[in-house]
């Protein structure tokens, strides 16, 4: 028998007996396509997460003030207390060829206030790097001009959440507010960028560094920014850092340094084997469909009793018979499948003009692998049906009506 | 050609051994016409199946056109029905999704025809047989003669040596099923060997050779030799 009058002898097969081989068809398209939907949201949820650390910066490393003693060992005999980071230590910083910028921060509270308006804000003292370290943007005028960093210059960029608030719509350009005891010139005001890793940009004061250190009457920084020259610069900038605090900290390892790589392939993986076990538990009800793919064709087989007869009467050899059914769930499983890609991107579709925040994605390999989790399961649960219409004694199979 | 030798065939029927041939020796030359009669129960449709090869006997030796069949495979015994041998039902066995010339045309798509010859030779055979604007009907659309009509059409597509017939007329009335008959026995006289398995007496007395069977034994035969 030709392969195309096995295809379309099945097919007729199949198109005779509509109700039951459309039910067939939505089990396995309602198994595709939850496979590949809740495997797209999985998906979606890692680019989410990875996106959100993209915001936080390229490259980054955050070195942190205090050693994090991740690995045990005996505590100190005396006590230490580690050093300040300084607005020099991050100077000093700037000069090694792994690294391309340096934000030092410092960070308080003020309030900040402008004829009767008065609010308590978060007040954020940088350099100019921070702008492109941040991936920051502005609404109007200008960010912090680069210069030397330990001058104080009385100039200050507000978050848009801030601006509205105090100056409603009029351009807050030029104007001068109160931060804490000092008065600051407004140059520029920060645009809508969302939430970025807890910090709101919008409800926000960035003033110089050095106007921070006066202004909450310290030395010490918060935390420095650091972004390396390119990824793989990040271990050597990591090393450098290092390094150069121990030798300005006479010997003392008393900064942590994060990188964002290593965040990132821990969120990276957890999210990774997130949507490898939703999409195994969708892969359930992928086997499900082949269960009852398995029965509807098992009472296939013993409602055409007959027709196998008159096959083999006719003289199809017993293989042909098998032949004859596996195509039959092949076929059935191969349009399910299909029927279940088309709903999944319906699916997805819909999901991201419900939530056009999130990210949702179909991976490829989601795609390929629900396909052929369909298909093998149509085979796998057709052959013991087929088997059983293959081996029925042609005598006993024709004398049923 | 067709050489039946010691065919024993029993069957289990709850704890009972039931022998629906027991040593039948049968032997049908080239382009005969038998009748087969007997009582139910006494094996002639037995004796019929296992000719068509849809059977196999317990002991015995069966040879078709001097070919062992009981050594052949599944394979090439389905070969064998293919290409040497045709059914007509009591009950037709029409597929009933197919229509008519589909029904058919089957046994050429299993024997991998090529589908140009295979639409004239279904149109050529259906029009032989009276049935030309039916060939588009499915089977629940006929009627009992023309379903039979059908089914010989199909059974004599591959042109076949033998045609085996069991009960071709049990389940019609009296003009179809005289109908029918007259069929048969032109694809008789056009040399096909006929084998027909029937109880009314009328029918048998057609037949050049009627052949007896009681108890799983041909009783008797007016042909054989």
């Amino acid at each position: 028998m030709k392969t195309g009058d096995v295809i379309k002898f099945s097919a007729r097969a199949l198109s005779g007996y509509p109700t039951r081989t459309f039910l067939m068809i939505l089990a396995m398209a309602i198994g595709v396509a939850s496979v590949i939907l809740l495997t797209a949201l999985g998906e979606g949820a890692r680019r989410y997460v990875t996106n959100e650390f993209t915001s936080l910066g390229t490259y980054l490393l955050i070195v942190l003030p205090g050693r994090s003693e991740t690995t045990g060992g005996p505590p100190p005999l005396l006590g230490e207390t580690p050093r300040d980071l300084t607005l020099q230590d991050a100077l000093s910083l700037t000069r090694h060829s792994a690294i391309r910028r340096v934000a030092p921060i410092t960070v308080g509270s003020a309030p900040v206030s402008w004829k009767h308006r008065d609010r308590e804000v978060t007040i954020l003292g940088s350099t100019e790097a921070l702008f492109e370290i941040r991936h920051l943007s502005m609404a109007q005028g200008r960010f912090i001009p680069a210069g030397d960093p330990t001058r104080g210059l009385a100039v200050c960029v507000i978050g848009y959440k801030l601006k509205r608030e105090l100056f409603g719509n009029q351009s807050p350009l030029g104007q001068w507010v109160r931060i804490g005891e000092r008065r600051f010139r407004i140059i520029g005001v920060l645009a809508k960028k969302g939430q970025s890793l807890g910090l709101d940009i919008g409800d926000l004061v960035v003033v110089p560094v050095a106007s921070a250190q006066t202004l909450f009457n310290t030395s010490s920084l918060f935390r420095i920014l650091v972004q390396a020259n390119g990824r793989d610069a990040v271990s050597r900038a990591k090393e450098m850092i290092l390094a150069t605090i121990r030798e300005r900290h006479e010997g003392e390892d008393d900064v942590t340094v994060i990188t964002q790589d290593a965040l990132l392939s821990t969120f990276d993986r957890i999210l990774v084997t997130m949507t490898l076990s939703v999409a195994g538990i969708a892969a359930i009800s992928l086997s499900v469909a082949g269960i009852l793919i398995m029965n509807v064709m098992l009472i296939a087989v013993s409602q055409r009793t007959s027709e196998v007869g008159l096959l083999k009467a006719i003289g199809t050899p017993g293989t042909q018979i098998l032949r004859l059914f596996l195509a039959e769930s092949t076929i059935l499983s191969l349009i399910g499948a299909g029927l279940g890609v088309i709903l999944a991107y319906l699916g997805t579709w819909g999901l991201a003009r419900a939530f056009p925040r999130f990210p949702f994605a179909v991976p490829i390999w989601a795609l390929g692998a629900a396909v052929f989790v369909a298909l093998l399961t149509g085979l796998v649960f057709g052959v013991l049906p087929a088997r059983r219409a293959a081996k029925l004694d042609p005598v006993e199979a024709l004398s049923r009506r | 050609m067709i050489h039946l030798a010691g065919i024993e065939r029993t069957f289990l029927v709850g704890d009972e051994a039931v022998h629906a041939l027991s040593s039948v020796d049968f032997t049908v030359r080239q382009g005969e016409y038998v009748a087969i009669m007997g009582p139910s129960g006494s094996g002639k449709s037995t004796l019929l199946n296992i000719i068509g090869l849809l059977d196999r006997p317990d002991k015995g030796i069966y040879t078709l056109e001097n070919l062992d069949t009981t050594e052949l495979t599944d394979d090439q015994q389905a070969s064998v029905r293919r290409h040497k041998i045709g059914f007509v039902f009591q009950f037709f066995h029409l597929v009933s999704r197919l229509t008519a010339a589909e029904n058919v045309e089957l046994p050429m798509i299993l024997a991998d025809v090529d589908p140009a010859s295979r639409k004239s030779r279904v149109k050529a055979a259906l029009s032989s047989l009276g049935l030309s604007d039916r060939a588009r009907h499915r089977p629940d659309q006929l009627s009992g003669g023309q379903r039979q009509r059908v089914a010989i059409a199909r059974a004599t597509i591959m042109q076949p040596d033998v045609i085996l017939a069991d009960e071709p007329t049990g389940n019609l009335d009296r003009t179809s099923g005289i109908d029918v008959i007259r069929i048969l026995e032109d694809l008789h006289n056009k040399g096909m060997t006929l084998i027909m398995v029937t109880h009314d007496p009328a029918l048998s007395q057609r037949a050049a050779r009627r052949v007896q069977l009681a108890d799983g034994n041909i009783s008797s035969d007016t042909g054989g030799f």
